[in-house]
């Protein structure tokens, strides 16, 4: 089953999809696409950076010179602020004189506390799955946070909807897709993940009590790509979804001076 | 006015806190101060500040300072209450407490001017930015597992109005360790200040209210072990005190408290 939010008359509305359709709690179904999609969890978001065999292996030589000394022995953590959230088919702007880099990943949605679990026992934790697009602008050095990075509006799309774990099994061995414009730029598979989902949860939660509705963004793959203002782009994983976010100019009104 | 959220009787409450430090009630009703858990004050993202006083200027030289302040990111697992507990890992060699001036933003603010900035602050608090040296690693440093562990970033007991603290940048910050004195310094020293911290940060995401802003620490760390009960105190502020508790105790509270 997919889990969605959607916004009906302007009021959030829990849904589930019944093929193209939408359907409420209630059992009511609604016809065409809604208005618009909301982040189909209220969470924090942890990102783990450098999951991706491939990218970590890129990085390796550098990792052992300053300031870095040795690589990471640990998984590589961020938060996405709650600013960041967005939904499918929202706008992601690019800020002025930037360069804006999207950043797919299999979203993890967490079903309950988990706090102290074993690898073993992780999977049990999850609720399910769902498409991540984990915008930044490039990083030329992970040795400071990327708040600056990684933090701004809009910049974590996360949608359209949460499929069951059930649903989708093994979350190994998926790929990941990223198009713009409709033509593919960047590809991976979760099966390449240095740390597999459920290392990834006991890891963090030997330190941080995981929340139902929290979302790992468990590893986005080597070759990240820019995009420009007008591009439209699309994360696909297998068994998952396909999350779609257009890519705008950044209004830089003060503010106070809007009129 | 000071502001507090409290646990009473099992509910949560927003209450005051008057000059004789009588908790009341919306309708002004005072309550049994030993039937109150205190909870963090504010629950939205903190943003903390590394290297961010130059008491120690001497050793500064003006040129190598700071140009851009490091900032990192905490999400609410990390936040517990006046009079909490927080604790020590097992096998740990240095964790050190933090007294730190904290900023609530009071209404949404983006791209604001420095002159603009304290309109958006809605008071102050405090935090007590526990850090354990040995979990540091050069990756988004200071990394989640020294800064985002469970209940280790007490904040609170209040947040007063901005209104009743003229002077934010002239307040003295003291931390004891079961009453004794051992970290003394002023907000004066601090590199970069609230106004100039709200203008860095809006000027690229939208801060929202009830975040924080945690404006980092002087020197004079020490060492903290189970057992000890750490205030911290800002002049005009509060005091906000925390224990410490083994990691076996924290974890057996934590599960006869879940059950």
């Amino acid at each position: 089953m997919r889990h969605a939010l959607v916004e009906i008359n302007g009021e959030p509305t829990a849904v589930t999809m019944d093929g193209e359709r939408l359907r409420r709690v209630d059992g009511e179904t609604l016809a065409a696409a809604p208005a618009r999609w909301l982040p189909p969890v209220s969470g924090v978001v942890f990102g783990i950076a450098l999951n991706d065999r491939a990218l970590l292996e890129s990085h390796l030589e550098s990792f052992k010179q300053p300031p870095y000394e040795k690589p990471p022995t640990r998984p590589v953590l961020f938060i996405k602020t709650p600013n960041t959230r967005n939904g499918h088919l929202g706008s992601v702007a690019r800020p002025a004189v930037e360069r804006l880099q999207p950043g797919p990943s299999l979203g993890v949605v967490i079903g309950k506390t988990a706090s102290r679990v074993n690898e073993e026992d992780a999977l049990a934790h999850v609720a399910g799955y769902t498409v991540v697009n984990e915008f930044s602008l490039p990083e030329d050095s992970y040795y400071r946070p990327a708040v600056k990075a990684k933090c701004r509006d809009g910049f974590c799309p996360i949608g359209p909807w949460v499929t069951d774990a059930a649903d989708v099994g093994d979350p190994a061995g998926l790929g990941v897709r990223l198009t713009v414009n409709g033509e593919l730029r960047q590809e991976g598979n979760t099966g390449n993940f240095v740390r597999p989902v459920a290392r990834l949860i006991a890891e963090l939660s030997e330190f941080m009590t995981l929340h139902e509705g929290d979302v790992l963004i468990a590893g986005v793959p080597a070759g990240r790509v820019d995009v420009q203002p007008g591009d439209e782009v699309a994360v696909e994983i297998d068994k998952v979804g396909t999350l779609v976010s257009l890519v705008t100019e950044e209004d830089t009104t003060r503010e106070g001076d809007r009129s | 006015m000071k502001h507090a959220r409290i646990q009473h009787r099992g509910q949560v409450l927003d209450v005051t806190v008057n000059d004789d430090g009588d908790i009341l009630m919306a309708d002004g009703t005072p309550l049994d101060a030993g039937e109150v858990t205190w909870l963090p004050p504010a629950t939205g993202t903190m943003f903390a500040l590394g290297l961010n006083y130059a008491d120690h200027a001497a050793e500064l030289s003006f040129k190598s300072a700071p140009k851009e302040p490091l900032v990192f990111v905490k999400a609410p697992n990390a936040y517990t209450g006046h009079d909490g507990y927080s604790w020590r890992p097992d096998n740990v060699d240095y964790m050190h407490y933090e007294c730190e001036l904290v900023a609530v933003i009071g209404k949404a603010a983006r791209n604001v001017r420095r002159a603009d900035a304290l309109e958006y602050v809605a008071g102050y608090t405090l935090c007590n930015d526990y850090a354990i040296r040995d979990y540091l690693e050069n990756y988004y440093r200071p990394n989640l597992r020294v800064k985002n562990r469970d209940s280790t970033t007490p904040v609170g007991p209040w947040i007063i109005d901005r209104s009743q603290v003229p002077e934010p940048n002239n307040l003295t910050l003291r931390t004891y360790i079961n009453g004794e004195l051992k970290q003394e310094g002023t907000t004066a020293d601090m590199i970069f200040d609230v106004p100039f911290l709200i203008e860095y940060l809006s000027g690229f995401m939208t801060l929202r209210p009830g975040d924080m802003i945690a404006t980092g620490t002087p020197k004079g760390m020490a060492d903290v072990q189970p057992g000890d009960v750490v205030d911290v105190e800002i002049e005009g502020i509060g005091r906000l005190r925390n224990t410490m508790l083994s990691e076996s105790e924290f974890f057996k509270n934590a599960k006869e408290q879940s059950s």
